[in-house]
């Protein structure tokens, strides 16, 4: 079974858009992340339910103009988060 | 130790111990008219001391230490004992402050607004802001602008103005009734000579105020104004601030209000005439 991406819980994170950036402050190690597309977009379509990584690229493109979607590069990008802790795996 | 001086700075109070009386005097006299901790407390304490006793008269090399310490700190000079002094408190500062959160800026308040300017030295923060506290500025700070994270407001923290290279013979030009320190030439940052903040810099360093406006500026290139974007300006405060990290939460919250609550420019001048001529326009356009 394809693995399910869920946004760490909100009360997890301070979130707090500052232009083109989003800051976004980790409460579990205290690490501070300046973020651009698609990471903040990506965490509010996870949301707390999660999404495998076939059905956040359609979420995705529902709401964005997503060219040429690319897979492994969004899973690659998954990954990340997942080692900083604002996306995890279940 | 030996001799011993203590002194408030804003909302900080520090004790420096000395294994030598020179540099004790010379920071009695140059924060003469400066109060004591609260209730006779320090937050910080400082210590010069001798690497070994025979130090304290033969080739006299001043080691700084304290309640918080770089392990590899090289001995100064005793000829720059006050530089030692000086550099130890902020290092305690810089390291140990938790209260608020440190931005490596200086300050100048005019109506109760404050105007933050940071950057690397050398960007001429220091300067600009001695200066205009001749131009009915209230000098806030020329190192550290303390930010408190439940009120958002910028306290004061004017200590020594520390004038380096250039800047010296600007500043003695500028100010010729303005007191200055011994000039300490051949410091490991160049020649310096310590500013004292003027009377009403001092009176007033009790009082907060509210951050209007933050700039960059940079000394020695074609005059330029450009808007810094938040995201930029919360990077560069991250970096220019030395206790971020250890705030937490706190720091986080405290930063990100300040960068969306202010607008941030970076200015390029080539001399201060230029540069104080770019502040007041930029201000007045507020």
């Amino acid at each position: 079974m394809a693995a399910v991406y869920r946004a760490a819980p909100a009360e997890a994170l301070r979130i707090v858009p500052l232009d083109a950036f989003t800051a976004i402050y980790h409460r579990a190690s205290g690490i501070t992340h300046l973020v651009g597309p698609p990471v903040p977009e990506i965490l509010t379509a996870l949301g707390p339910d999660g999404l495998t990584l076939p059905a956040l690229i359609a979420r995705l493109g529902d709401t964005y103009d997503l060219l040429d979607a690319d897979e492994a590069a969004l899973g690659a990008r998954l990954d990340e988060l997942v080692a900083a802790g604002l996306v995890r795996t279940a | 130790m030996k001799h011993v001086f203590s002194v408030r700075i804003g909302p900080v109070g520090f004790r420096v111990g000395s294994d030598w009386r020179a540099p004790i005097r010379q920071l009695a006299a140059l924060y003469a008219g400066y109060p004591q901790p609260e209730d006779g407390v320090p937050d910080f304490t400082v210590r010069l001391f001798a690497q070994r006793p025979w130090r304290r008269v033969i080739r006299p090399a001043v080691m700084i230490g304290g309640d918080f310490m770089i392990p590899d700190a090289a001995p100064l000079p005793l000829a720059q004992g006050l530089l030692a002094a000086e550099m130890a408190m902020n290092l305690q500062m810089a390291l140990g402050q938790r209260r608020y959160l440190l931005l490596h800026a200086s300050a100048v308040e005019r109506d109760g607004r404050v105007l933050l300017m940071t950057g690397e030295s050398g960007s001429g923060k220091s300067t600009l802001a001695a200066l205009l506290s001749q131009r009915g500025w209230r000098l806030m700070g020329d190192e550290f602008a303390l930010i408190d994270p439940v009120t958002g407001l910028a306290h004061a923290f004017p200590r020594l103005v520390s004038l380096k290279n250039a800047a010296i013979a600007v500043a003695e030009a500028a100010m010729p009734q303005a007191r200055f320190g011994p000039l300490l030439e051949g410091t490991p940052k160049g020649a310096i000579r310590h500013l004292v903040p003027d009377a009403a810099a001092v009176a007033a360093m009790d009082m907060p105020g509210k951050p209007a406006l933050l700039l960059f500026p940079r000394f020695g290139f074609a005059p330029d104004i450009r808007d810094v974007a938040p995201g930029e300006v919360f990077m560069r405060l991250t970096q220019a601030s030395t206790n971020y990290v250890a705030m937490g939460e706190r720091g986080f919250d405290a930063l990100t209000r300040l960068v969306l609550s202010i607008p941030a420019q970076a200015i390029d001048y080539p001399d201060t005439k230029h540069a104080l001529a770019q502040v007041e326009a930029l201000w007045e356009a507020l």
